[in-house]
């Protein structure tokens, strides 16, 4: 305590000087935290977008071929079938595997007077697994669903919401486009409004009831914990089994459309970490900047008080006191406007995130406790750098020749 | 008049020299001095004739080359900085011309600041520091800070500063260059008192008639011991009871 009130008198006395010093501090822990908060929110924004599907999977639609193949002409537009679903699923390394058939966008969806107009996505069991469908209530598509050709529905809590308001639809038949189904399951999706307007039929029964013959408009599966170096091989033998299939050139990249998830989620983790990295560069060069203001300060303190320390060595302090003592005031100093920064960043990020309206580049900025606990860490290390130096200078006053120049 | 127990400062041989220009240039010649508990002693010299030096030697802030010099009994010889910081706290005390008092500390502060390098508890330290002021009769000064004192009254206060660890030697540079010659005189009046009570006490000075009021002068010229004499005890501006020539 008594310490305490020692080191405070010092530093007022140069009140101005010091508040200064502080402010610079404060701000570099203050531009940390929220260059921080603020790469959190920015890695958030792009990982949303893989929020709803499984992270380790692959998409494959059917496109245009681009080059000639083997007297194939360009431009042919490719038809995915069941046959290739079949192929595909057979390739080792593919888990959870379901096609989609679309059905046409105009059929309508009834209910006793209600009518609503929502997507139908026709599909396998395995695509609650690729949709990270959650049911609410009675169950998913089953394989004795698609064998038997059922005409049995899941709908989405928003359909469920339109249609049938707060009655149970389990049980109950609505009609799609002149064929009636009964509702056997209830679900939610993380994916928003859009997932929760599904509304999922067996793709045996789609394909069958609105003339889809064997067609699939897209195969997506699942590729367990694979590697992004191991899920890109698959993802080219998939290419390869499907050109041999159509008889398209296997390095035509247009002919079938291929997304891996696993390797956007990479490139987005990879980018996250360069921007991270930078962004504690400049957050620690801020801090940096703070520090060597403090041991400025520091150094003209010990300067402006070269009498008085070497008054207090011919009075009795030891070298390791003179340096103990300016070691806890540049410590006092860095970590009281260093947490002062912290509380303030920390403000700050809750105001943005409180006032930030819905954007695709921002979202819920934070500061998380290991990132707090570092500028702390970060404050006391600087603290202690700050006044080295200072520190140094002051243990070796010569005592006789300070006393001798006058306080 | 001097006792025969050991004295509190003894010099044997003791030489100094400085480096200038790569050639060793001699201060301190072979020094030999004894200086008894309770005298009253005054170094005198003119700039150059080493007298700074030896005061920074003997107030061991700066070392020597060789023979000794014995503090209390102990040798002071090629100490740490640590040691040479522990021996003055508990040895000497210290009395500056300019004073050298804290400013913004306030005076019964200053006064216990060695008390703090001997980790001596705040209430404690006020006490013992309450009890120097008193005896320099400054008590009723104790929250002031040293701006608001005259002159006279900061060296009293730096003397309460240098008697509060109960020093074996009280070391005085130039006490009274910087105070009227009105004040210079209470100044030493006190100092002497201090040495009446048993403390020993130097005074470093080169004011001959500074020098004349204490009871030996030690003249250094060119490194040396030019002349070591006792002066007889004369009226004072305050006299003094009789009881402590006696007691000796």
């Amino acid at each position: 305590m008594d310490r305490f009130i020692e080191i405070l008198q010092t530093l007022a006395r140069n009140g101005t000087r010091t508040a200064l010093t502080a402010l610079s501090v404060a701000w570099g822990i203050f531009m940390l935290v929220v260059l921080l908060a603020a790469g959190t929110g920015l890695e958030n924004a792009l990982l949303y977008q893989f929020r709803d599907d499984a992270v380790n999977s692959i998409w494959i639609w059917p496109g245009q071929t681009s080059r000639p193949w083997r007297g194939y002409r360009v431009g042919r537009r490719l038809q995915l079938t069941n046959a290739d679903h079949d192929a595909i699923a057979a390739l080792p390394g593919v888990e959870q595997i379901t096609s989609r058939f679309r059905v046409r966008s105009d059929s309508t969806i009834t209910y006793k007077d209600r009518v609503g107009d929502f997507d139908i996505r026709s599909c396998h069991p395995a695509h609650q697994y690729l949709e990270k469908t959650q049911i609410t209530s009675g169950r998913f598509l089953n394989e004795d669903d698609l064998a038997q050709r059922r005409k049995v529905v899941v709908l989405g809590a928003e359909v469920v919401r339109h249609l049938f308001r707060s009655q149970d639809p389990l049980g109950e038949w609505v009609d799609i486009g002149g064929v009636a189904y009964r509702v056997i399951g209830t679900f939610f999706d993380d994916g928003g409004l859009g997932e929760l307007s599904k509304v999922y039929v067996p793709i045996t029964t789609a394909q069958t009831a609105y003339g889809g013959g064997d067609r699939v408009n897209a195969i997506l599966f699942t590729i367990g914990d694979m590697t992004v170096a191991q899920s890109q091989e698959l993802a080219t033998e998939v290419r390869r089994t499907l050109a041999s299939r159509h008889n398209f050139d296997p390095a035509d990249l247009r002919a079938v459309r291929v997304r891996n998830n696993l390797e956007r989620v990479q490139s987005v983790t990879g980018t996250m970490k360069v921007i991270r990295a930078f962004l504690w560069l400049v957050g620690l060069g801020t801090i940096a900047a703070g520090v060597v203001g403090v041991g400025n300060i520091m150094l003209v303190s010990v300067a402006e008080r070269t009498g008085e320390i070497g008054l207090r060595k011919a009075l009795g302090a030891t070298p390791a006191r003179v340096v103990f003592e300016v070691l806890q005031e540049a410590v006092l100093l860095t970590s009281v406007s260093g947490y002062a920064g912290l509380v303030s960043g920390v403000v700050a990020v809750e105001i943005l995130e409180w006032s930030l309206p819905a954007n695709d580049y921002m979202q819920n900025p934070e500061v998380d406790l290991g990132v707090a606990f570092t500028a702390v860490g970060v404050l006391v290390v600087a603290g202690l750098a700050a006044g080295i130096i200072p520190a140094w200078r002051a243990a070796h006053i010569d005592a006789a020749h300070a006393i001798r120049e006058g306080a | 008049m001097r006792s025969m127990a050991e004295p509190v400062l003894q010099l044997r041989a003791l030489s100094k020299a400085y480096q200038v220009g790569g050639r060793p240039l001699p201060v301190l010649k072979s020094l030999d001095l004894d200086v008894h508990q309770g005298e009253f002693t005054s170094i005198m010299g003119s700039s150059g004739s080493g007298k700074s030096t030896l005061l920074n030697v003997l107030g061991l802030l700066d070392r020597y080359d060789s023979g000794t010099y014995h503090l209390g009994g102990v040798l002071a010889k090629d100490l740490s900085e640590r040691r040479a910081a522990q021996l003055r706290n508990r040895m000497l005390g210290f009395v500056f011309q300019a004073f050298h008092l804290i400013p913004y500390k306030n005076a019964w502060e200053n006064v216990a600041l060695p008390l703090t390098y001997q980790r001596v508890h705040r209430k404690e330290r006020y006490r013992r520091a309450m009890a120097v002021l008193e005896r320099v009769e400054l008590a009723d000064r104790a929250d002031h800070l040293p701006g608001e004192l005259s002159g006279g009254q900061k060296q009293r206060v730096a003397i309460a500063r240098a008697l509060v660890s109960e020093p074996t030697l009280i070391l005085a540079d130039e006490p009274t260059g910087a105070l009227d010659s009105a004040t210079s005189h209470l100044i030493i009046d006190l100092l002497e008192e201090v040495a009446d009570e048993g403390r020993t006490v130097v005074v470093v000075t080169h004011e001959p008639d500074i020098a004349e009021r204490t009871r030996r002068i030690v003249r250094l010229h060119d490194g040396v011991i030019a002349d070591d004499r006792l002066i007889p005890r004369r009226e004072r501006s305050t006299p003094p009871v009789d009881a402590t020539e006696a007691a000796r």
